[in-house]
Order: structure tokens, then C-alpha cells, then sequence
């Protein structure tokens, strides 16, 4: 009913928005945003390939759910830099942040 | 027979009368769908209005006066007094509020309260849906409550708001480590993630997990309590302290959703207590449905007269103190008494081959005594660690009334 | 058109459009809103698929706490309530180009590859949730012990890290 590549076209979207979101935002937050994008479509790419070939194996599952670990661990230092930064430098656009810039 | 099962009954009598109409049977399967997420969704608002009530007389008689006893027969009809005088106040929004997010936050809380309900097994087979991971979707849906008093506070343009809710939240995420943790353990003894199968579990008298892991019980009632905000950890809408917190600027029907939120979420976690940890429905004669929801009421309402009763009685506590007793002593008991159940669960079944003996709840009680008896020996220890108050010996000055002066001799003579 | 898909349709078009909101609107505290809805609608996505519970611990680890560290982050690092300025870089537009480039080869490599066009193979429904057996995978040595040790382990690192680096000096 559903084939396969509807899932893979909705995951490739959601990552294209997500690579949008982080080359074009200025807001550092915001674009750890779009990199939490990304890494959902990646997830929604794995489960989807795991119940559509290998349903009765685990590995997609555990795949993701390493993922989600992965994710998290990076949302949290990501933004305890951009906290940290914005202690020093009172902003947090991206493009403000050129010290070792050349 | 029939009569003790009236959902079914009445199940049953409504599905034939549509199929007598000529519906599909689709159809007919979600007006059902819709009936039960109706009924179960309206019994939830519905009896908060008792429990107010109920709530406001139980805290009076504890502190020796009487409550509401004008409106009504014994006050019955106060909490219908109220909410009409709520309902009929001016609705403010904050100047510069985020509006849409304004009028988001008191409907995300209290749909995250009531998305709970769909799990929780009223009596054998009365439950909204079975989900096999029905612990952990009761997690999920508590983090919308959280996302909703943050969104609350941030919208309101109010910077004692915004404090007030980052306290708020830092409460909530606080406690809810501890409360996780403490789920686990029925989750463990029952070995399934289901809230049916949890309560199937603990089918006698002995075992039901309260003796199997009393201090987890006592774990997680007291983190649920402090989930739902209440004394003795309500620092954060105290009027004396923070004003409101992170609701000052609700009024009128937004405020009223707010507050029926937050006693429903005090009887939700009753209710989930005595799911996970008394045995839920079960009780005896429970094979008729309608007995195992007179059960369940029953101890649904012993457990949320508990938590009036912790309410009324407790002072509140300090912010900082609320940190430490989460972090410092909640979080580590807690994994205590996983990582000690999980071995000795695994021990009992090794060694008795089976885990339906009466050797299960009393190996796993003893062991709960004696980590509680280990804890109060260390606690002793750190207390005596602590340098004793310093009583004050000094004198203080203290007023005193002017001495009459010594009379100046009389001028002349 | 059965209803699963147009429950899918409807699904995908919400994630969509939140997540093109996330990354288009100006004001940070509405972006992080529009996250929550489009990883609400992930979770949504994952019950589609049969993975129930994957699309809680969606909702508990994304929504229930990076979400929330999104909000307070976005709460902590401006000076004032309002927003100010455009939210776009000056090469916006090639980053939209350079999207929809990609975009489109993704779509045509998909559409061209023979399997895609598969549909979803039927399976009894008490093999394919079965939690009990992902809990024993993730702690069986020919299972996936290390992978799970080794996340473990950078979750360590990262708690370790995240207060280090945001420790206040003062």
C-alpha cells in the first residue's frame, strides 16, 4: 500500500530542509536545529529500511536507538558551547563568532 | 451477570444498533473508538470537580474548621460555584504576549494529563488501549506538561513568569529522574512494560509490588508528587514566595483548565501508584468488571487522600533543598534498589526456577528493609558529621521599658 | 486511496511544513515550538511504520528533553523578548539552491532504484514488537553490547562535557 519510496522521499525532504536550515540561519541555536532535523530524517530512513527488508531482525532497531543516544549527547554539548559562547561574546550569530578567522 | 460489565453491555447494544442502521463497519469502529476516548476523557474533567471539593473539606477538617458548607448540601456545589465565577472572569492576555502560545499552554497541559488516562486499566478489560509500553508512553506524554508550563511562562512577557517557570522546569526534569527509575522496578518484577499485564502480575495479596519494593513505591509517590507541583514542593506557585509562578497572568478559563490540570494530575498519579505498586483492580471478586472498578476507585481514593493529607500537614520546601533531597538522596536510592532488585530477581529465579513462590516477595522485602535500614544508618552518620547549631548564649539586646529617672532634686527648695 | 495512506500523506505534509517553519521563521522560541511538532510527527512516522517503541523513546528523548534544552537555550541567549532583524544568512539563497539540488538527485536516485517501489512485507504482529527481545539484543555479547557501551560511554562524556563547558566562572 505504501511502497518504499514515499518514506525515503519524506526522509530525503526533511534532511534537505534540515541542510537548509543549518547553511542559511544565522542564530547558532538555530542551526542545531537543523541538524536535529537531519539526524531525524536519517532515523526515519533506518526504521523504514528495517521494516521494509528486514523486519524480523533487530538491527535497524538498535540502529536507531543508538542514534537517538548519539543526538542527544550532541544537542547537549552543542548547546552548552553556544551558552558558553554567549557568556563571553553576548551573541550568538554565527557569523560573529570570527577570531580565528584569517 | 450481564449488569456487572455495563461497558460491554452497553458496547455491544450500541454496535447493533448501528449496524441496524446500514453503517460500514468502519465506520462503526470509530464512532466506538470516539465513545471510549469520550467517556474516558470526560470521567477524568468530570470527577476533578469532586475532587476539589473533596480536596478543600479534607484540608479544612485536618486543620480543625469546617471548608465549604454554604453552596449545596455540605458545600457539594462549591466547585461548581467556582468554576462558573472563573469561567464569567475577564479573560486578559498580557500586553506583548505571544498570543498563540499564550492560549497554547493551559490546553497542552491539560491534554497532557488526560492523554495518561488512555492507558490505565480500570478493571479486567476496561482499559483504553493496552499499549505494550504503556510505562514508557506515561514518561513521554509527562514531558508535554513540562514543555507546556515553559511555554506558559515564556509567553506571558512577565519576567517573574519566565523565573518561575524555569524553576518550574527545573523541578519537573529533576524529579523526573527518580520517578523513571522507580517505574522501572514494576516494570522488572512483572517483566513486561504494560500497564494490563503490570497489574495482572501481582494477581495475591502477596504479591503485589508494594512488598516486593516498598521504598520504590515510596520513590515514586514522592517524586509523582513533586511532579504534579504540590506541598510540599509547590515553592513555585506559592503566593507567599513567587507571586503565582509561571501562571500569573492566566485568569478566567485559562487559569481554570490550568488548576483542573493539576488536580487531575494529583489523582492521576494516585491512580498510578496503586496501578503500579497495589495491585489496581484487583481485589477480591474481581472477575466482574464493575467490582474491579469499585476496587480500583477505592484505592485510587486512599491514595489521593494521601496525598491531601502530605499536603496538608507538610511545610514546603526550599528550592535548594528540594535539589539536594533529588539529586543527593532520591536519585542514588533509587538506583539502589533497581540495581539490588534486578540481581536478586534474577537470583530467585535461578535458584527456585520459577518466580510464583512466596520466597520472591519475602527475599525482596527483606532486602528493601535492609536498604532502608542501611540509608537512615548513613543519613545518622552524616548528620552527626555536621557541626551541631550553635545555641546562642551571648545576650541580646532586648528592649526594655525606660527606667523611670532618678527626680532632679526641686529646684528651688 | 486506503486510509493508511492518507494518514501517511497528511503525517508528511504536517512534518513538512513544521520543519519548514522551523528553519524559516524568525522568531527562535516559534522555531522551537514548530521542532516539537515536526518530531511529534517523526514519532507519528515510527507508529506507521511498527515501531511503537521507537516512537515513544522518540517523544521521551527529543520531545521531553532536547526540546526543552532548545527552549531554555533559546530562552537564555537573547537580551531581550523580542526579535529583532532578519534570521537568514546573506547566502541564503544559494543554501535554498544547493537544498533543492540535492533534493531533487535524492528523489531521482530513489525513483530509480528497483526496490523502492516495494511494499511493506507482512508480518505477524507479535514478532515485530517485541521489546523483550531489542532489551536482550542490546546486552547479548554476539548481540550489540559494544555499540550499546560505547553510546554509553559518549552519553558520559557528553554530561561531563556540557557542564564543564557551561560551568559559570564567576
Amino acid at each position: 500500500m505504501i511502497p518504499l519510496s514515499w518514506y525515503l522521499i519524506l526522509a530525503a525532504g526533511l534532511f534537505c530542509l534540515g541542510l537548509y536550515g543549518v547553511l542559511a540561519r544565522k542564530n547558532a541555536v538555530a542551526i542545531l536545529m537543523g541538524i536535529e532535523l537531519m539526524l531525524n530524517a536519517v532515523n526515519i530512513n533506518l526504521v523504514a529500511f528495517w521494516r521494509y527488508q528486514h523486519p524480523l531482525e533487530l538491527a535497524g532497531q538498535v540502529f536507531a536507538i543508538i542514534v537517538f543516544a548519539v543526538s542527544a549527547a550532541e544537542v547537549a554539548v552543542g548547546l552548552a558551547l553556544v551558552i558558553s559562547l554567549y557568556r563571553r561574546r553576548r551573541s550568538v550569530v554565527a557569523e560573529n563568532m570570527d577570531l580565528l578567522r584569517w | 451477570m450481564g449488569i456487572l460489565d455495563p461497558i460491554s453491555l452497553i458496547a455491544d447494544w450500541l454496535e447493533g444498533l448501528f449496524m441496524g442502521w446500514g453503517w460500514p463497519a468502519g465506520l462503526v469502529n470509530l464512532v466506538m473508538t470516539f465513545l471510549g476516548v469520550f467517556l474516558v476523557a470526560n470521567f477524568g474533567m468530570l470527577y476533578v470537580i469532586f475532587l476539589i471539593w473533596l480536596e478543600r473539606k479534607l484540608a479544612a477538617r485536618m486543620q480543625d474548621r469546617i471548608g465549604p458548607n454554604r453552596v449545596g448540601p455540605y458545600g457539594l456545589f462549591q466547585t461548581i460555584a467556582d468554576i462558573l465565577k472563573l469561567f464569567t472572569k475577564e479573560d486578559t492576555t498580557p500586553d506583548g504576549a505571544d498570543k498563540v502560545i499564550f492560549n497554547l499552554a493551559p490546553i497542552l497541559a491539560v491534554v497532557s494529563v488526560l492523554m495518561i488516562w488512555a492507558v490505565v486499566p480500570f478493571a479486567e478489560g476496561w482499559i483504553g488501549t493496552d499499549l505494550n509500553v504503556g510505562v514508557l508512553y506515561i514518561v513521554a506524554v509527562g514531558s508535554f506538561g513540562i514543555v507546556a508550563t515553559l511555554i506558559a511562562g515564556w509567553s506571558s512577557n512577565n519576567k517573574f513568569a519566565l523565573l518561575g517557570a524555569f524553576r518550574t522546569v527545573a523541578q519537573l526534569v529533576s524529579y523526573e529522574v527518580p520517578m523513571v527509575l522507580s517505574l522501572l522496578v514494576p516494570v522488572l518484577l512483572a517483566r513486561n512494560m504494560g500497564l494490563g499485564s503490570i497489574v495482572e502480575a501481582q494477581s495475591s495479596w502477596y504479591s503485589i509490588f508494594f512488598f516486593m519494593a516498598p521504598i520504590a513505591a515510596l520513590i515514586f509517590f514522592i517524586s509523582s508528587i513533586a511532579e504534579v507541583g504540590r506541598t510540599p514542593f509547590d515553592l513555585l506557585e506559592a503566593e507567599s514566595e513567587i507571586v503565582a509562578g509561571f501562571h500569573i497572568e492566566y485568569s478566567g478559563a485559562k487559569f481554570a483548565m490550568i488548576f483542573a490540570a493539576e488536580f487531575l494530575h494529583a489523582f492521576t498519579i494516585s491512580v498510578l501508584t496503586i496501578t503500579l505498586f497495589f495491585g489496581g483492580w484487583q481485589g477480591w471478586g474481581d472477575q466482574f468488571p464493575l467490582v474491579g472498578w469499585a476496587w480500583f476507585m477505592t484505592k485510587a481514593m486512599l491514595a489521593y487522600f494521601t496525598v491531601a493529607w502530605v499536603r496538608t500537614t507538610l511545610p514546603r520546601i526550599r528550592i535548594d533543598h528540594m535539589l539536594d533531597y533529588n539529586w543527593k538522596f532520591l536519585t542514588p536510592l533509587a538506583l539502589a534498589v533497581l540495581v539490588v532488585t534486578a540481581l536478586l530477581d534474577r537470583l530467585i529465579i535461578d535458584g527456585f526456577g520459577t518466580d510464583n513462590t512466596p520466597w520472591r516477595p519475602a527475599i525482596l522485602f527483606a532486602a528493601n528493609l535492609l536498604i532502608g535500614w542501611v540509608t537512615v544508618v548513613l543519613l545518622r552518620r552524616r548528620a552527626a558529621q555536621r557541626p551541631p547549631r550553635q545555641v546562642v548564649g551571648a545576650p541580646r539586646p532586648v528592649a526594655r521599658p525606660p527606667q523611670p529617672e532618678a527626680e532632679p532634686e526641686a529646684a528651688g527648695d | 486511496m486506503t486510509p493508511i495512506q492518507v494518514l501517511f500523506i497528511l503525517t508528511s505534509l504536517s512534518l513538512l511544513v513544521s520543519a519548514f517553519m522551523v528553519v524559516t521563521t524568525r522568531n527562535l522560541v516559534r522555531a522551537a515550538l514548530w521542532l516539537i511538532s515536526s518530531l511529534f510527527m517523526v514519532a507519528v512516522v515510527f507508529v506507521l511504520l511498527d515501531a511503537g517503541f521507537l516512537a515513544v523513546v522518540q517523544v521521551v528523548v527529543y520531545i521531553g528533553a532536547i526540546a526543552i534544552l532548545f527552549i531554555f537555550a533559546v530562552m537564555l541567549t537573547r537580551k531581550v523578548m523580542q526579535d529583532t532583524g532578519p534570521q537568514s544568512n546573506s547566502q541564503w539563497w544559494v543554501a535554498g539552491l544547493f537544498s533543492l539540488l540535492l533534493f531533487g538527485g535524492l528523489s531521482w536516485i530513489i525513483l530509480g532504484w528497483g526496490g523502492a517501489a516495494q511494499t511493506v512485507p507482512r508480518v505477524t504482529a507479535g514478532d515485530l514488537d517485541n521489546i523483550s527481545d531489542l532489551g536482550r539484543a542490546l546486552v547479548d555479547p554476539a548481540g550489540y553490547v559494544v555499540p550499546f557501551e560505547v553510546a554509553s560511554v559518549l552519553l558520559l562524556a557528553a554530561l561531563i562535557g556540557a557542564i564543564v563547558v557551561a560551568w559559570d566562572r564567576n
